[in-house]
């Protein structure tokens, strides 16, 4: 039965190619080459957006015009959850909103999410676990540790757990979301009969990655920037 | 009758199906951000925006411990840790 419904639903990670380096056994993976789709569509995206800026016109074109409303949003969703910090992180939230939410809506064309990959999520969410304790530590300098122990050092374990499972919950939100959507399509693709392929997964996709690819991405980068603000104000 | 793999499996799928009822928790929870939103947006319908993104960030952080039932059915099914 396992092997029947593997062989049919074809929604994990697959090996593409094996390489031997220090002794270990590595696999160029479906991962890596969705990664790799999305970064040449995010660079190439980026290359035409600057070019287009360095000879902005008084009454902008089409693409002028999203990249502006893009930028504007961007903006307005950094500043309204940052205040005054909001000029530092504004790159950093930019730089991540745009790759998950294009890793999420990639299975639309046929990829599978990098973002359906624990090892991508976790990675996004020890940035962000850096980037916390980074800005504490400098903005509070041995404040930011003895802050574990308030409001009395006995809550010290908790608090602790506390700061340690906010890396952990941020990327397990991101992969569980994007698993989940993946594992459903992928099973509908596998199981249902050609009638019903054809057709009803538009409706699944426009849930699964964009309207939940969408979401996810906005309450990642939300979540980023509370953390953040709350050890820098 | 079973070889052992075969009842660890078949109990792993049993477990993942426990696990995700997990998913109970987040539904309920949700629902109530969600009515409350509506009600909130009734009430003060210029403060929309600034509602929906309030709602959808608890959602979210509502969602987590559904998330974590899926990480373990998930685990369980297909990592199969147990065998």
């Amino acid at each position: 039965m396992t092997s029947m419904l593997a062989a049919e639903a074809d929604f994990m990670i697959r090996g593409l190619l094996k390489f031997h380096l220090f002794g270990q056994e590595l696999w160029i993976t479906t991962t890596h080459v969705a990664l790799l789709i999305v970064m040449i569509g995010l660079i190439i995206f980026g290359v035409f957006a600057n070019r287009s800026m360095k000879r902005a016109k008084q009454v902008p074109g089409t693409f002028q015009n999203i990249v502006e409303m893009l930028v504007e949003m961007l903006d307005k969703m950094v500043n309204s959850s940052m205040g005054k910090n909001a000029k530092r992180f504004r790159n950093y939230i930019g730089t991540i909103f745009g790759f998950i939410f294009i890793s999420n809506i990639s299975g639309l064309i046929g990829l599978r999410s990098p973002t359906a990959d624990y090892g991508v999520t976790l990675l996004l969410g020890l940035v962000t676990f850096v980037l916390i304790h980074y800005n504490g530590i400098k903005k509070n300098k041995v404040g930011h540790f003895t802050a574990l122990f308030q409001p009395f050092a006995l809550l010290f374990p908790i608090n602790a757990i506390g700061e340690v499972a906010t890396p952990l919950s941020l990327s397990l939100r991101l992969f569980g979301n994007v698993m989940s959507g993946t594992v459903m399509l992928g099973l509908w693709y596998g199981m249902m009969p050609l009638l019903f392929r054809l057709g009803v997964p538009a409706a699944l996709h426009a849930y699964f990655d964009l309207f939940s690819g969408a979401i996810q991405t906005y309450v990642f980068c939300m979540l980023t920037m509370v953390y953040i603000n709350d050890k820098i104000e | 009758m079973f070889t052992g793999e075969e009842l660890i499996l078949a109990c792993s799928a049993i477990g993942a199906g426990l696990a995700v009822i997990a998913g109970i928790g987040p539904g309920i929870g949700q629902g109530i951000a969600a009515g409350h939103a509506a009600a909130a947006v009734g009430r003060n319908p210029g403060a929309k925006s600034d509602i929906t993104s309030t709602m959808l960030l608890g959602q979210a952080v509502a969602e987590t411990t559904g998330l974590y039932g899926l990480a373990v059915a998930i685990i369980l099914l297909f990592v199969k840790p147990l065998v």
